[in-house]
């Protein structure tokens, strides 16, 4: 089908008086979870892509496999914002349970999309409306009627690229690319899409200002998901253990790897340098990376909140006896079960601090999913350098939603394997003492079990022990042990990735945040700028233990704004307890906790509101 | 019955990779004198010395209790993973995920396993990891003083006079079960029966669940006990005599094939059962299971190997790994080339 003609930015004057809005608003496509939208709100997502623009998808979905509502928002920007935005403008409503609530959310002049027997203006009339009969376009051209749930689908992606000027040629393209084997299927799907985009342009002429436009800000870049990315970045440094229970929304990631443990690491031989175990429990999960990192191998788990929980004991185990292991954390909606499929970043305090006593743990904080792929490698460098349990807290919306980004770079670095003494060099040195710090960085040398050598074993226990690994209850020996540990985790300070200072460092006002929270507030940074005449400063924290930079952007700002996902200002107290006495007074909070992830909007009123701007 | 010959000239007797038997000992025993963990750590230290093991390939793991921290005393030669309460299987799993070379030795006890740990205690079973797990069962907490732990006999008794009315978990029926493929009883007591046993286990590919009755002298040891030594002198009740032929001993012993159960193991060594229990089959599952139910009903306390499966592939085969360990695959192995990495990128755009 020749498609030039179809493209639709060329129309001219139907959006009446108002002013074009060309790649600036949201899309809410309402459906039922279970009735295979997913495939479609991708499509739609990718020839939005695919037409250069930049765009950010959200799964807002239920805990619940068929049956609940879900939602899927699309947000274009011809900015480059990716972070939620408070409304959409734009709704394709296909759920007749949510239809009501869905079509009221919608601000005064946007527009739906939606099934004609829901009959949307019975609840207001300033919207513009799109009605269209789905069930029976569906069926005209779907004979089969087990399909015709799952085609439904592709029906409202031509009759919502029809409306938004969206190229069917690119839509196209897309459909092949999600269904690349199959051309039945192919066919099936997009006969789906042109019948709805044939409907539109019969019936449906435009009447609402938004459009999507052709730009090139999209060339070169990749689409991924978080986990996806922290999955292969974990293949890329050399992961040979992975052991795991599933929890939302941590699944994906492992699954990702796998995939590509399959795909990238097997010999010819046919053999795996990789042994993936699905454990009884996250208990299990981590005894069994604790384990194979004793042993020497690059070890990794992934899990979320409830599974950090059960893990507590062996965090601490793992601290204390010094074995290194990967701890991937994607962060949902606690306490407790929580809402297991909302996002939080409210895991910071229990991760910091996991398990009984003096123990404490370093973890990194991607941003991005480029940083999911790098920081995947660099916590495994970390936790094999200084012998130690390392959490990577992502979140649900970084590691479930499908993000663009610059491609990955190959990793630059060999793999750090850290201290690790051979048969040969303790036939050199006559022996060893597992925990003596002979370097000054308060990291000592392991052996691992299977060396060769007589005076290679060493007994690794989580009661108190000596630095020759020796049983012990002596006040001095525990003491000296608690003191070398506190050492080694000061080193973690520049061994885990620096912070990133955003603008100039001329202002009065900072902001701190992390992960996920970064999206919102670079946008807000700018709101502030354009709407209040504030140019602040901002600081991404990307590890803990924090970074002396941390502590010098602090002490350079008059008031510091720590903004996160949670209720308790977890990051604003760890900061607290690190920075000097006179600094924390600095700090305030602005808190998102609410399950959906941070916008904007949110943060520039608070930040308005505090400064009595 | 053939035992490993212990060869040498002048000096310590050697065994067959010119070890003496004093680098297999451990550190000195902090346990309560008399306490039947020694016995068994002793054992431990015959068997690995006879059968020739090297020490750096063994990895002695266990979870806490008085029963966990003997690994400390046999074999200081061993690597030793002293873990947390009742997760032992958890992290022998993952080190032998890393180095599938080592051989593995864990000691439990019967809190550790039967209570806080039945969890991973069923998991491991079923996934027939390659380790020898030993239970040194008392039926009671011993750190803690005296409590009864899951394995204590209906009708035993504490020295406060308490009695125990809930039923024990039997931890061989239980591993016969889910999967596991060498499963047997023994006694601290019996240093002959343990020590056959031990061999064969160290023979075996496997998990080999050992429930030891190991009496508490200090808490599980006076009259209306029933994990004590008087008891299990009157009770115990061997299903079969338990003979172990290694492979690279070469004395034949000539047997009456009727009255014996010979089992080829995987290395080439043979463990003889003599049947003393009317045709016990240690082969046949589901008859292991019920003898051993049968055995509780009639305050038996059956020893021997009750049931063994050369057959089965372990959790290690199944992940069908290669053969170097994975812990120590070099980076040109393990970190795929940048070509792969720019395919998945290009197939994202």
């Amino acid at each position: 089908m020749a498609t030039e003609h179809l493209v639709l930015g060329q129309e001219q004057g139907e959006s009446g008086t108002r002013k074009r809005i060309a790649n600036d608003f949201s899309i809410n496509i309402a459906t039922v979870n279970g009735s295979g939208s997913q495939s479609a709100n991708s499509v739609l997502f990718k020839s939005i892509f695919g037409m250069g623009v930049p765009v950010s998808g959200k799964n807002l979905f239920p805990s619940n496999i068929a049956g609940m509502p879900t939602w899927f928002v699309i947000r274009t920007s011809k900015d480059g914002y990716l972070a939620r935005k408070q409304e959409a403008e734009i709704l394709v409503a296909l759920n007749p349970a949510t239809a009501r609530e869905d079509a009221l959310a919608l601000p005064a002049g946007g527009v739906a999309i939606y099934e004609e027997s829901l009959n949307l203006k019975q609840y207001r009339e300033d919207l513009v409306f799109y009605p269209a009969p789905f069930d029976k376009i569906t069926a005209s051209i779907c004979p089969e009627a087990k399909l015709r749930k799952l085609v439904k689908n592709m029906v409202y992606v031509g009759v919502t690229a029809k409306v938004l000027g969206i190229d069917l040629g690119v839509v196209e393209q897309c459909v092949r690319q999600q269904f690349s084997h199959k051309q039945k299927v192919f066919d099936l799907n997009f006969g789906a899409v042109k019948a709805g985009w044939e409907y539109a342009q019969a019936n449906l002429p435009k009447q609402d200002p938004y459009v999507v436009e052709p730009m090139d800000r999209t060339a070169g870049q990749i689409v991924i998901d978080g986990n996806a990315a922290c999955g292969m970045g974990a293949v890329f440094a050399g992961v040979t253990v992975v052991a795991w229970y599933p929890i939302t929304p941590s699944t994906s990631l492992i699954e990702e790897a796998t995939a590509l443990l399959k795909k990238l690491r097997i010999t010819p031989e046919g053999k795996a340098t990789f042994a993936v175990v699905q454990a009884e429990d996250e208990l299990a999960a981590i005894g069994m990376v604790l384990g194979a990192g004793w042993a020497g191998a690059r070890a990794m788990t992934a899990t979320s909140g409830p599974g950090v929980s059960l893990m507590a004991e062996f965090a601490g185990f793992g601290y204390y006896a010094e074995i290194p292991g990967v701890i991937f954390n994607v962060q949902r909606t606690g306490p407790s079960t929580g809402m297991p499929t909302r996002t939080q970043q409210a895991d910071v305090l229990s991760t910091a601090f996991l398990s009984h006593g003096d123990t404490k743990h370093p973890f990194l904080l991607p941003g991005s999913v480029k940083e999911c792929f790098e920081f995947a490698g660099a916590a495994f460098d970390v936790a094999e350098r200084l012998q130690t349990p390392v959490f990577v807290l992502t979140d649900l919306d970084l590691g479930m939603n499908q993000w663009m980004s610059e491609p990955f770079a190959y990793p630059a670095k060999p793999l750090d394997r850290g201290k690790v003494l051979s048969g040969e060099e303790l036939e050199k040195l006559g022996g060893f003492a597992r925990y003596r710090d002979v370097d000054g960085d308060g990291v000592g040398w392991r052996t691992l079990p299977g060396t060769q050598h007589a005076k290679a074993a060493y007994f690794t226990r989580g009661s108190g022990h000596n630095d020759a690994a020796g049983y012990t209850e002596r006040p001095g020996e525990y003491q000296a042990v608690m003191d070398r540990l506190a050492r080694k985790f000061e080193g973690a300070r520049t061994l885990t990735p620096a912070p990133v200072a955003y603008r100039d460092g001329q202002s009065k006002i900072g902001f701190l945040a992390y992960g996920t929270t970064d999206f919102a507030l670079r946008e807000s940074l700018d709101q502030i700028e354009n709407e209040l005449g504030v140019r602040a400063d901002y600081m991404r924290i990307r590890a803990y233990p924090f970074a002396h930079a941390i502590h010098d952007f602090v002490a350079s700002h008059e008031r510091v704004y720590v903004v996160e996902q949670n209720r308790d200002a977890q990051m604003a107290s760890l900061l607290k307890l690190d920075l000097e006495a006179g600094q924390t007074v600095k700090l305030r909070s602005i808190l998102h906790y609410n399950g959906l992830p941070i916008d904007a909007r949110t943060i520039t009123d608070e930040f308005k509101t505090r400064e009595g701007l | 019955m053939a035992t490993a010959t212990v060869n040498g000239a002048a000096g310590p007797k050697v065994n067959r990779i010119g070890l003496p038997i004093v680098e297999y000992r451990g550190g000195k025993s902090t346990l309560c004198a008399g306490c039947g963990h020694n016995a068994i750590s002793e054992r431990i230290v015959d068997a690995m010395f006879e059968m020739g093991v090297e020490p750096e390939r063994v990895i002695k793991m266990s979870g806490i209790g008085c029963s966990s921290k003997s690994p400390a005393y046999f074999m200081s030669r061993s690597f030793s993973v002293n873990s947390v309460h009742g997760r032992m299987p958890s992290v022998t799993s993952g080190a032998l995920l890393a180095n599938a070379a080592l051989t593995a030795i864990g000691v439990s006890g019967d809190g550790d396993t039967a209570s806080i740990g039945i969890g991973q205690f069923v998991h491991m079973m079923r996934r027939n990891l390659p380790m020898i797990y030993i239970v040194e069962n008392n039926g009671v907490y011993g750190l803690t003083k005296g409590q009864f732990s899951a394995t204590a006999d209906i009708g035993s008794k504490l020295k406060t006079g308490v009695i125990n009315d809930l039923p024990p978990i039997d931890t061989c029926a239980l591993a016969i079960q889910l999967g596991a493929t060498f499963v047997g009883r023994s006694f601290s007591g019996d240093k002959k029966q343990l020590l056959s046993m031990l061999k064969a286990a160290i023979a075996h590919k496997g998990t080999v669940l050992l429930d030891v009755i190991s009496p508490c002298v200090t808490f599980n040891d006076h009259e209306g006990s029933t994990k004590s030594y008087k008891f299990l002198q009157d009770h115990d009740e061997p299903v079969n005599e338990v003979g172990f032929v290694p492979s690279f001993d070469e004395i034949e012993i000539d047997y009456d094939s009727g009255a014996v159960y010979d089992v080829a193991m995987h290395d080439g060594s043979h463990l003889r059962m003599r049947k003393l229990r009317e045709d016990y089959d240690p082969t046949d599952k589901a008859n292991a299971v019920r003898t051993l139910m049968e055995a509780h009903e009639n305050d038996e306390v059956l020893t021997g190997v009750f049931f063994i499966d050369t057959r089965q592939p372990t959790f290690v085969d199944r992940l069908n790994m290669v053969n170097e360990p994975l812990a120590t695959l070099p980076e040109s192995i393990v970190r795929p080339p940048k070509a792969a990495l720019d395919s998945l990128m290009a197939s994202l755009q």
